[in-house]
Formats: C-alpha cells, structure tokens, sequence
C-alpha cells in the first residue's frame, strides 16, 4: 500500500484510503514510542528540514521528535516574521536548502497556500505543518487517531468544533478529514467567528451551544485568541466564557462516553474550565503523544512515496 | 511622414451608426477624409492597404492603465506601456495618478504629456483627487486640467472621507471632468485579500466584502445626485453594484462605469491555486458577479470596457498570497478577452462592443475619438475576429508579465493598429 499523495499540504481532497493507511500505520509507530528504545532506523539518510516561520512549540517538538525517532537527519529553521521582511523570498530559502540535498521540508506559516506554492516550485516533498487559517493537516489527522483509538471507528460519530472557526487552520482540517471518514461535523461559535458561506463545507452550523452540543460524542473544543477582543470580533472573553466555554454544566446533553479535545494550547478559563480539561473524559493529553506516532506515519509513508525508505 | 493612405475591403464597425460593412477609408495627414460604402476596391494603389476579412474599427480607448513611470520604471515605463497599449489595439490610453510620486499637481502632469509626445499612442493623464492620493486635501485640479487632466482619481483606494469627496464632486464640476472613484471602503475590506465567499473560508484567507465597493457605489451616486457632479465608477465587480448603477442610470444622475475583462471572465473559485496573478482589487467575485458584469455591459448599465492594467514585477508577484501586491495587465489581452468571452458567446455584438470600447471612454472623457466622421483623427484598431492565439507573455510588450491568461487560448486579436494615419502595430 502507498499514499496516493505525494505532498501533505491539506486533507481536503485526501481520499479516504489514504487517511486509513495514515492512520493504520500511526498504530505500529505508537507501539514503537512505547518501547525501551523508542527508535527505529526506518528513515536512516532521510533529511528533513523543519522550516518554521511562525512560532509553534507543541508542533515544532512533536514533528522533531517523530523524525529522531525514525533516525531522520533533522534541520530547524525557525524565524519569526515575514520571508518578506528578511529580504529573501520563500522560494529563494527553499531552493537554498534543497541545494544541500534534503528530502522533506515541513513548513508552518502564517500565510496560507505557502505549502502549496513551495510544492509546486520545489523538488522535496512539503509537508504542511500550518498555513494560516488554511489548513493544519497532521492536527486533524492526529485527531481522528484519537477519536478512532477511543471509539474503534470514526464513521457515523456526531462531533462538535466549537470557537473561533474563522481563523481556526485546526477547524478546516478536522472538518475536510472527519467528513471523509463519515463523522457527523458541526460547527458552533459566535457569528464573528464563524466564516461566511459555511454550510457549504457539509456541516452543520450553530450559535448556540446547548443546541450544538444535543447528542454529541466528541467535542472539539479550540483556542481563543485574545486578539479577537481587541479586533472587535467579541465583545469580551467574559462572555465568551458565559455563552461558549465548555465547562461541567454544559456536558449534560452529551451522549454517553463522549470525549473532550482541545488542540492547545488551552486558555483555562476562557474556551474549556480546567475542572473539565484535566476530566477522565478529556484526551488532550492523549492527542499530543498521538501527534508523535501520525507524523512518524507521515513521514514514512511520504519517503516511502519518494522512493527514500531504508527497508532494513 | 503622414502619407495618404486607404483601407479598402475592411469591415467597418461604426458604433455611432450600428452600420458594420465593407467601406473604404481615405486617410490624409492624419485624419479621415472620407468613407465610401462600397463593396470592393481593387488594391492598385501602393497606399491602399488592403483588409480582407478584417474588422475595421475606431481606435479603442483604454480609460483605466496603469503605467508605472515615475517611480517603477522596471514594471513599466510611458513608452512600454503604450507599445503593449498598441499590441493590445489601443490608440489611446488614460493613465492613472498612482505612481510615485503621484500626478496630483500640474507638473507631474507636464511631466507625463512630455514622456508622451514620443510614445505610439496618445497618453491622458488622470491627475489624483486629493494631495498624495491621501484622501485629506483637494489638489489643484483647475490647472492640472488646463494642463491636460482629462479626469481624476484617487484609484488604489477610494476617497475614504465622505465630506471631502463631496467637495471634490462639487469642485471638479468647474473642471467639467468626471471623478472615477475605486469604490472599497478600507474598514470593510479589512486587509482582505481575495472576495470574501466560501472561497475565502475555504482558503481560510481574508476576504472582501462585496459590501465594501457596494456602499460607495452607492455614496457616490448619492453624493453625485446631490451635487450633480460627474462620477465614473471604476473596475464595477459585483451585482449589487451593477444593479445600483442601473438604478442610478435611470433616475438620471449623472453617473457611468466600466468593467475589466478580467471581471466579466474570472471567478473567485480560481483562487484555490494560490496564484498570486488572480490577485486583482477588486477581487474577483463569483459566477453570479460574473453574471451580473455581462448584463450590465449587454444592458448598459455598464458603460465601457477598461483594463485596469496593474503591471508588476516578477518578484513581487511571486510571493505568498497574502503578500503578494494586488493587479494584472491587461492591455495585451483586453480584446482577445472581448471578443472571446463576450462576442463569441453572443454576449454583445461588435458593434456595441466597439462602443463600448471607444466611443462611450471618448465620451465620457472628452477625448476624440470612436468615430468614423470625416475631420476625425485617423485612429484605428483592426481585428481578425476569427484569429485563434495563444496567450504567450513572454511576448508581452509591457515590462511585467502578471497575467491571469497565460497559456489560454482566445478567438479574436488585434493584428494591426493605426494612430493619426501612422501603424503603430502590425501582425499583417
């Protein structure tokens, strides 16, 4: 079995044999972080180069470590602002560093289709680590693998994204993924922070709460940017909180065994109360070290793709 | 230098009569001297250019170009500018005031008459609104016009301040020229960067309301109904937009617009490519936008056809979406796009395209032109209405390439263009 794509740029598009294998091959890697030695030389010669021009904590270890793991060779470069501000153009820093002979490059920034522009003027294979509010494909993969490990399918599971969906790259990824792999995909949040048009993704959409929440198994809980209240798009996290933070009281209309997700990092308080975050219910904790084992499966199964996978 | 020429067995497209038939054209120092209607004319005469199964039609007049000189000489110069002008079949252009510095006093308009005196087509500058194209302080507009301003603009943006576009409609009537205005409130485009639709949700990109350019679409019909000052809108991209113009056209206020080919053709879904030459302002809307720009050209609501040619260079174009600067040129295409997506596709005929090309932008600036009468300049631009090309630009005579088109194909094309009896352009 091989994927079909040769680049992760986004899921929208990514068919649903190929989310499988994903997702298939993220369970061995998972037995392989949990042994002694959690390190196989699956990607021995293989470079990865992380390039990262936005500032990302989680991601950023969570991609290193699954290519360390793989005994990938790994180069970080981290910048903060603009390719335009540094005075060299994105594909000029690329075509640098696929000089030095690399394989993959795995790329967060802040504008969207950056991913997309390197894949179609580069050679290595792009890995889309977050493009604006575009897409964070290995965050809704990481996703479903939680989902799937909790409830043995994904298929016909009512799950609610609730928050700023507007500028949420993790939104459109769980949505494209989740609707590929027959979940039931609603969205809540105030109106400000829903895009326009949004119904024409396939889901349902709410802005009101208890309603959205009637029947679910899985919350998706996302982060709140302070910036919104200060753009004018919320009144204050104050209400915010009253009106869409998930706390206790909120979870009555759930179904049986449903779950909380929440892909960090958490305003306490403001989205999710930490009563409910550190809940035997919540996998937030859970969805971090499945990132490790499905972006090894990336990894691997994109060299393999390229013709890159040391066999021994 | 200004020989005396005829075009003979020509079809000539008269947007004034409707009349599209064979004629002869006499042309002397630069001027017509006379039309005969008549079926053949043998080419004895050395003069006579012959134009079998050609269009023939008034020199068509770009009301809506942006040259980049001074200032961005490496995108585009006066002189770049006008030969793609000419390749494209344009004998006229009007030149907006965004350049750096902008034209908004009487010497930067000296300044591009000047540059235009040797360049193959003729060259009207439109001088800036207010000082700096900064929308606080009105310019000199009274000399700017005697000095040859045949309008003015604060194009890039639109005049954001209410009050002082009011008072530039009022003054600009001593002028007796029309303010364009690029209608787009900045607040409610909020650093968009693409329509906003579910394109622009699906893209998670920043998008633009429709609602932006519709508001002061319909401010300035207000303002100009109120102060019956002249208002051309520019670069027209939605339906409500159309349909507020209509609605004006019909209360009789003093208000017309124009379309870009790229607005009767393009949809916002394209977009999904990232690529950054479908990065234009106004964006590019939806199918029923789209829609909406054809009825208006069919109906009248719109007035003229404009390129907006927004030349850029290849590194600030390849860039990050977001980064990237808006606009595309447009004058090599222009006529390819007409007669491809509007003639062919019975949008409009010929004969109210051609109008819609010359004699509504002569009209609407004061310009001669888009006319066939005798005394009228020599100004002319000859299709092959069936001619199938390629659209290639690394063949561009403008100095960018940022193009939305490369690699279409288009039925329709300009193969040569005749400024005061002088061809300025030939493929023949």
């Amino acid at each position: 079995m091989s994927l079909k794509i040769r680049h992760l740029l986004g899921l929208e598009g990514v068919s649903a044999d190929d989310i499988a294998l994903i997702l298939d091959t993220a369970v061995s890697f998972k037995e392989v972080l949990s042994r002694t030695i959690p390190k196989v030389p699956t990607l021995r010669g293989v470079t990865v180069v992380n390039l990262f021009y936005e500032p990302s904590t989680r991601t950023r270890i969570s991609f290193e470590l699954a290519e360390k793991r793989l005994s990938a060779d790994t180069i970080n470069f981290s910048t903060s602002g603009s390719s335009v501000a540094k005075g060299e153009s994105l594909k000029d820093t690329v075509w640098n560093i696929e000089a030095m002979k690399i394989d993959i490059v795995v790329i967060r920034h802040q504008a969207a289709g950056s991913p997309h522009y390197l894949a179609e003027c580069c050679s290595s294979t792009i890995i889309n680590a977050g493009d604006g509010a575009h897409e964070h494909p290995t965050q809704g993969l990481l996703d479903m693998y939680t989902i799937r490990e909790k409830y043995g399918k994904i298929e016909g599971l009512k799950v609610v994204i609730i928050g700023d969906i507007k500028h949420s790259r993790v939104a459109r990824s769980n949505i494209w993924g989740l609707l590929t792999m027959g979940a039931d995909v609603s969205v809540c949040g105030p109106p400000t922070l829903l895009p326009v048009e949004m119904e024409k993704f396939g889901v349902k959409v709410f802005d009101d709460l208890d309603e959205a929440l009637m029947g679910a198994d899985v919350v998706n809980v996302l982060r709140i940017q302070k910036e919104r209240q200060q753009g004018g798009l919320l009144p204050s996290l104050r209400e915010y909180n009253r009106f869409y933070g998930i706390t206790r009281e909120r979870l009555k209309n759930l179904n049986e065994n449903f779950t909380i997700m929440h892909p960090g990092p958490m305003n306490r308080g403001v989205e999710i109360s930490s009563e409910v975050a550190e809940a035997p219910y919540s996998v937030i904790l859970p969805q971090v070290t499945n990132g490790v084992a499905v972006r090894m499966a990336i990894l691997y199964l994109l060299s393999a793709r390229r013709g890159k996978v040391d066999e021994g | 230098m200004k020989d005396d020429i005829m075009l003979i067995n020509g079809k000539i497209v008269d947007p004034a009569t409707g009349y599209v038939g064979a004629a002869t054209i006499h042309i002397s120092a630069g001027k017509i001297v006379k039309i005969e209607k008549r079926k053949k004319t043998p080419s004895s005469s050395k003069r006579a250019l012959n134009l079998d199964n050609l269009l023939v039609c008034p020199g068509f007049i770009d009301m809506h170009v942006h040259l980049r000189e001074p200032g961005r000489e490496d995108e585009e110069t006066i002189m770049s500018g006008a030969e793609a002008a000419a390749a494209g079949g344009f004998t006229s252009l009007a030149c907006m005031p965004n350049t750096d510095p902008p034209l908004d006093n009487a010497g930067a308009i000296e300044y591009i008459n000047e540059r235009a005196l040797v360049a193959p087509v003729k060259i009207y500058p439109i001088g800036a609104i207010t000082v700096g194209q900064k929308g606080e302080k009105l310019t000199e507009m009274q000399e700017m016009t005697a000095c040859g301003a045949v309008a003015f603009s604060d194009d890039g943006h639109g005049v954001q301040n209410n009050d002082i576009m009011r008072r530039a409609l009022e003054y600009a009537k001593a002028c007796d020229v029309p303010l364009i205005s690029h209608c787009e409130f900045r607040d409610l485009a909020a650093e968009g960067v693409m329509n906003e639709s579910f394109i622009s949700s699906l893209l998670g990109l920043k998008g633009i309301t429709p609602v932006a350019e519709e508001l002061m679409v319909a401010r300035e019909i207000m303002l100009a109904e109120y102060t019956n000052g002249r208002v051309h809108i520019a670069h027209v991209s939605t339906a409500g937009s159309v349909e507020l113009i209509k609605r004006a056209k019909k209360a009789k206020i003093k208000v017309t617009a124009e379309a870009a080919p790229h607005h009767f053709t393009l949809t916002d879904d394209l977009v999904k490519t990232f690529n950054t030459n479908l990065k234009i302002n106004p964006p590019l809307r939806e199918k029923k936008d789209v829609e909406a720009v054809k009825k208006g050209l069919k109906e009248g609501a719109i007035d003229v056809i404009a390129t907006d040619h927004a030349p850029h260079s290849v590194e600030e174009k390849e860039l990050e979406f977001d980064y990237a600067p808006f606009g595309a040129v447009g004058l090599e295409t222009a006529v390819g796009l007409v007669a491809t997506e509007l003639i062919h596709k019975d949008v409009l005929d010929w004969a109210s395209a051609v109008e819609r090309l010359s004699a509504a932008p002569a009209k609407i600036l004061g310009i001669p032109g888009g006319t066939f009468e005798e005394g009228a300049p020599a100004d002319f631009t000859i299709i092959d209405p069936d001619l199938e090309w390629e659209v290639n630009p690394d063949e561009f005579k403008s100095l960018s390439r940022n193009t939305p088109f490369a690699g279409w194909k288009l039925k329709g094309k300009t193969v040569m263009t005749i400024v005061d009896g002088n061809i300025v352009f030939t493929m023949l």
